[in-house]
């Protein structure tokens, strides 16, 4: 487009005099008038994908985003960046964006689950959803409506989203994909340290000797920490130590002096033998004035089933599982103790061949003696965890031996700061929650954690796990800031914020994401919506939730920005703004906020979720939502309705007026001589050019103030003043990013450190204060039982835990003779719907491969780059064989990633889950592999 | 049902696959008759263009030396036929390329190397010849190909920049051999490295994967014919560091030198007093 100058003079002009006037500017002028000046526009924001949480900076030209750099202030990636994020310019605009809702409707046009999409309006989108909730209400309750929510939701628009669900519906039954993701971190982090998130921080990668990663494919899924960490290998090659754990050869490897290949699972037992190696080889290691000031032990029950469906459940009940299915979903119930779990378990009073009655656990736990803690190492002899951790059957136990024999030194050897990274290997486990508070066991009698270069150190694969899904807290437990709906005084602390009545807020917060899935199966959850994620190809076991979906009486809708396996499987779609065409907040793996603005005026008609949530709750009155409920395990939630109008609502108060459009909302004025705003859409806010045709029929004008502002600061005071401070608004569009908790405008490295952490410091207890609150009060006991209940305060101190080494469900067998093990590649984020979309990446990467090894595939007559079946008790898919390339699993393990939705392998996977974290364990199942 | 409906789009794109493997065929079998009409009668010089651009032309896994290859292939398209991912085209009018000859352009379908090497045995001719794909042992082995070398682009290439990519080194068959990765200090960000992939010529195939795979928008990765692609050094120096150097030891004769200062006999030389007593 080409600006005369008389053009320019007159759109400069505009621009200014309505800036200085405080109006809005509409987009296209605005665009025009930046061009005269320099043809684009910079601004910052923060990379769409990982959790390693990269500023990127996007250029935008005549109200499209043209170009992407790295941003060379970002601490984290210093204008670097791998090359999703190298692609960021062009996620949003792959040909078949969603544009307008679409409906599946009959001839005549009305809503049909047999029907074909349609596009309708957005005023019949919200119809639909309002008939279709209240319908869910009536039927099952609050229980009924369901949302799958996302570690990528933004902060604001996850915040609306549970405040809508929690406050609103009073349904717990919101949440993200995240739990797929780190749940199993979170638990270790509430168990071990009584808060959630990391105590170290990235700067321990340029200070530590030693990096070793267990269950975590850094060099693909983390690309720009791997190059700090390659870095600083390179810095002091001698000194600095990489180790490599995983269940294949991948390309983490690359760089490590030792790689170990272990058995799926057996992390646990290798960690265990770490700390027996400690205890029982080398005490004089340990740091006993800090382990007797800082550190209890604890114990648990280890009956607890591994989070599949139980025997009693109605779809299980309705033979929805077929008999293949049922030799699994049998040992949910209870299972005959392994030769190769026998030994750990002995000392919690099983032997082999015993049945093991499984029931729920909770997250029960108690405490016990170091004495106990030393008994319950005893049989994590290197002989006894060479045996059963050896994964690659071709090597030499006496090299196994003496490489576990050195990792363990590694991490003793006085002086060595050592981190250990995790990802999903140890997240995604049955045993997740265990493996993880594992990994500080080890860390803590060293004395090596959080300590500048020494820690262990969960990250996280979304770009907002820990901003949104665990900051915000859009899980079905939580409230934000580490608050849980179960505690009477969070809901209290909630209700009074959010200004609606005490009482509201529903206690019981079960329905995880594998149990609405679940749920929708028994039918009792009848209206599901999926925001910024893709449930139905995330999923395992995902035939039985794809089938819910199509076939029984309910309504599913999916909002996304393109046509993924979720719309496909939905009643409605939504076209979603995508990331930089509204204002958004993300938090990385590192504690690290960064705040972006709206960069460019969505496609099409479509609209944020964040306005998709607020013009829902336009269509909920107090009536309709703040009745009395009796949930199905009998609890009451109480008809507040009369306490609402005590608050001076009264029973047509619509939700959006109490939540979103509150007089505390108004207050966060749009301001065009604001330097945050000045110059940039908001489409919220404003409305904008498109004129898009809302939920009530009319032209949409935009709510009138800075819902995005508003929704940021109601958030950030759950946390401000309780060690989750994070800094205000404005301060995030001046930086590039702060790591929490922000005190005194300071951000905070090593949480926990006294010398680091304002909240330790504050304790005034040491060196370090633990000051996490959550269970920090324990009945004693020994490794199996409680045997005194009086509960013993643990202010300020952490938790090493005894968890013994267990096997997962299912094992490979004659029948299903494969490991099979699943994750992700450098050049796809997750199911692939937008970098399916870019050329690039596409053309890198066009399909999925199931990686194996070549004498596996010999044996099986199969040929390398020809078509296998991977099947597994619960369905099969079709992949090209590859025994070259990026990933080399040892024989009996195959690897097949599920970005690709023509390979569909969550068909395949199995859905435990750690009952604990509820975390879906997609690294393991049983499989057969044969020639298609 | 949700479930027939990604079948049934299973059915229809495997459907549109075979109707492109039909026009493939129709498309092969006129190259065929064009090729076969072009040995039969047409005068060769008319072709010379495409003889020029054959220098830069991939052929299939075993092809012979190129002069030779042009003088016996038989231009019958059976490599054509048999390669399973219709990497190989044999070469149409326009195509400025030695008329029904086979060839490939990675950048649109790499060769996936084959361990059974389809393509190969059938040739009738030997203008693919067995032996040149084979080991020691005398069985068919692909990573003995020799159909290209890559070559990295360093100013275009966004590993260099420091842009965390190795799209190419992940999707090389022959990863850790035929490409490796050098790491090296990023001194501009202080704390990050170049991981930049390095090819070697010992073991790359040239089957073209890598630039396939590459991001940037023309491949800053491409496969070149081995002759074009690489420089020679002579046998006169070897590594000193490297004992394997030594072979090339056995092509070292000490042929006589010549330059334009050297070219004339002593005698000649020494007679003519040229310039020298000029001033």
């Amino acid at each position: 487009m080409s600006v005369s100058r008389r053009d320019f003079l007159k759109s400069s002009a505009a621009a200014s005099a309505a800036a200085a006037v405080g109006m809005s500017v509409p987009s296209e002028l605005q665009a025009r008038s930046e061009q005269a000046q320099s043809g684009w526009r910079w601004d910052k924001a923060a990379c769409r994908f990982c959790g390693t949480g990269c500023g990127i900076m996007m250029a935008t030209k005549n109200g499209r985003i043209v170009a992407v750099k790295g941003d060379p202030a970002a601490p984290v990636n210093r204008g670097l960046n791998c090359i999703k994020g190298y692609f960021n310019a062009k996620i949003m605009y792959g040909a078949d964006r969603l544009k307008t809702p679409l409906l599946r409707v009959d001839d005549n046009g009305n809503f049909s689950k047999k029907g074909q999409f349609k596009p309708v309006s957005w005023k019949r989108a919200f119809d639909e959803m309002e008939v279709h909730i209240k319908k869910a209400l009536k039927a099952s309750g609050p229980e009924g409506v369901g949302v799958f929510a996302s570690g990528q939701y933004t902060v604001m628009e996850g915040y609306a989203a549970q405040k809508m669900m929690k406050g609103g519906f009073r349904s717990n039954a919101i949440d993200p994909n995240a739990r797929h993701c780190m749940a199993s971190a979170v638990v270790g982090f509430y168990q071990t340290f009584g808060i959630d998130e990391p105590a170290g921080c990235y700067d321990d990668i340029e200070l530590t000797d030693t990096v070793v990663s267990w269950g975590s494919n850094m060099a693909e899924m983390h690309p720009i920490l791997w190059s700090r960490v390659t870095d600083r290998k390179l810095s002091d090659p001698d000194r600095v130590k990489v180790i490599n754990m995983s269940t294949y050869t991948h390309r983490t490897s690359d760089l490590a002096d030792i790689e170990i290949i272990f058995t799926p699972n057996t992390d646990m037992a290798m960690w265990n033998y770490i700390a027996r190696e400690i205890v029982y080889n080398h005490p004089e290691a340990i740091d006993w004035d800090f382990v007797k000031k800082y550190i209890v032990f604890a114990s648990q029950p280890v009956n607890m089933g591994y989070g599949m469906r139980r025997s009693d459940e109605k779809s299980v009940q309705q033979g929805k599982y077929d008999g293949k299915e049922m030799e699994t979903l049998r040992k949910e119930m209870r299972k005959e103790v392994s030769d190769t779990e026998a030994p750990a378990l002995s000392v919690f009073g099983y032997k082999e061949g015993d049945m093991m009655e499984n029931k729920p656990a909770g997250l029960k736990h108690w405490e016990i003696s170091f004495e106990e803690y030393k008994r319950f190492l005893e049989p994590y002899t290197l002989d006894y965890v060479a045996r059963i951790s050896k994964g690659d059957p071709d090597e030499p136990l006496d090299q196994f031996k003496q490489k576990l024999q050195t990792l363990a030194n590694l991490y003793i050897e006085k002086g060595r700061k050592v981190v250990s990274f995790w990802t999903m290997g140890m997240n995604q486990h049955t045993r997740g929650s265990w493996t993880n508070t594992l990994s500080y066991n080890v860390h803590f009698m060293l004395n090596k954690q959080a300590r500048p270069g020494s820690g262990a150190f969960s990250l996280t694969g979304q770009p907002s796990a820990c901003g949104t899904a665990r900051e915000v807290g859009t899980f079905a437990h939580r409230l934000p800031a580490d608050m849980m709906v179960k505690n009477p005084k969070h809901r209290k602390i909630t209700e009074d914020r959010w200004k609606i009545p005490n009482g509201t807020l529903n206690p019981v917060g079960n329905q995880h994401i594998m149990k609405i899935h679940r749920d929708i199966e028994d039918g009792v959850v009848k209206f599901a919506w999926v925001n910024v994620c893709n449930a139905y190809q995330d999923s395992a076991n995902a035939h039985h939730w794809i089938k819910a979906a199509r076939e029984m009486d309910n309504f599913i809708v999916t909002s996304d920005g393109y046509p993924g396996i979720s719309a496909k499987v939905s009643d409605l779609v939504l076209p979603s703004a995508m990331i930089y065409e509204k204002w958004g907040a993300y938090g990385n793996a590192e504690r690290r906020t960064q705040h972006w603005r709206q960069q460019v005026v969505p496609v099409g008609d479509a609209m944020s979720d964040t306005w998709q949530w607020v013009e829902l709750s336009k269509r909920f009155t107090v009536k309709d939502l703040w009745g009395g409920y009796t949930l199905r395990n009998g609890v009451k939630l109480p008809d507040v309705v009369g306490e609402a109008k005590k608050m001076g609502y009264s029973e047509d108060t619509t939700m959006f007026d109490i939540l979103f459009a509150n007089e505390e909302a108004r207050s966060y004025k749009l301001d065009q001589n604001d330097p945050i705003q000045r110059g940039y859409d908001n489409s919220e806010g404003y409305g904008d050019f498109r004129n898009v045709v809302g939920s009530d029929g009319k032209v949409f004008e935009g709510y009138g103030f800075f819902i995005h502002k508003y929704l940021f600061e109601e958030y950030a005071w759950f946390g401000r003043g309780h060690g989750h401070d994070l800094a205000d608004f404005d301060t995030y569009h001046r930086v590039r990013g702060l790591k929490w908790p922000v005190v005194d405008g300071k951000e905070t490295q090593w949480r926990f450190n006294s010398k680091y952490d304002p909240y330790a410091k504050k304790e005034n207890y040491g060196d370090f204060a633990f000051y996490g609150t959550l269970a920090k009060a324990l009945s004693q006991g020994n490794l199996t039982g409680i045997t005194d209940k009086t509960k013993k305060s643990l202010k300020n101190k952490a938790k090493i835990f005894a968890r013994p080494y267990m096997d997962p469900p299912e094992k490979p067998d004659a029948e299903y003779d494969t490991w099979l093990c699943t994750g992700r590649v450098l050049e796809h984020w997750h199911s692939g719907t937008m970098t399916m979309r870019v050329p690039e990446l596409y053309r890198a990467v066009p399909e999925a491969l199931c990686y194996m090894h070549p004498r596996d595939a010999q044996d099986k007559g199969l040929k390398q780059g020809g078509l296998c079946w991977v099947e597994s008790r619960r369905g099969k898919v079709k992949a090209r064989v590859e025994t070259r390339g990026r990933n080399r699993p040892p024989r009996g393990l195959v690897f097949v990633p599920w970005f690709d939705e023509k390979v569909f392998i969550n068909k395949v996977c199995l859905d435990a889950t750690c009952p604990m974290s509820k975390q879906t364990d997609f690294k393991k199942c049983a499989v057969k592999i044969y020639q298609a | 049902m949700s479930n027939n409906n990604l079948e049934s789009e299973k059915k229809m794109s495997k459907k549109q696959g075979e109707q492109n493997s039909a026009r493939r065929t129709f498309l092969l079998n006129t190259a065929r008759g064009l090729g076969l009409a072009a040995l039969g009668g047409l005068v060769w010089s008319a072709y010379v263009d495409e003889v020029t651009a054959s220098q830069l032309l991939l052929r299939p896994p075993g092809a012979i030396e190129e002069e030779e290859f042009l003088k016996t292939c038989i231009k019958c398209g059976l490599c054509v036929e048999h390669c399973p991912f219709d990497t190989l085209e044999l070469a149409k009018p326009g195509d400025n390329k030695p008329l029904g000859t086979p060839y490939f352009i990675p950048r649109e379908v790499p060769c996936y190397m084959c361990t059974d090497i389809p393509c190969v045995p059938v040739c009738p001719t030997n203008a693919l010849e067995e032996k040149l794909v084979s080991n020691d042992e005398g069985e068919l082995d692909i990573t003995k190909a020799q159909m290209g070398l890559a070559v990295v682009d360093v100013e275009n290439c966004i590993a260099f920049w420091g842009i965390q990519c190795d799209a190419c080194y992940r999707a090389c068959p022959l990863l850790d051999e035929a490409i490796t990765l050098e790491y090296s200090k990023n001194e501009r960000t202080g704390k990050h490295a170049f991981l930049k992939p390095v090819v070697h010529s010992d073991a790359c195939t040239g089957c073209g994967l890598c630039e396939r795979a590459c991001v940037t928008e023309k491949a800053a990765i491409f496969v070149l014919p081995k002759e074009v692609a690489q420089g020679k050094v002579g046998d006169h120096y070897i590594k000193g560091w490297d004992a394997e150097d030594e072979k090339r030891l056995e092509n070292a004769f000490g042929e006589e030198t010549k330059t334009e200062l050297s070219e004339r006999s002593p005698m000649d030389s020494l007679n003519d007093m040229g310039g020298l007593l000029d001033e």
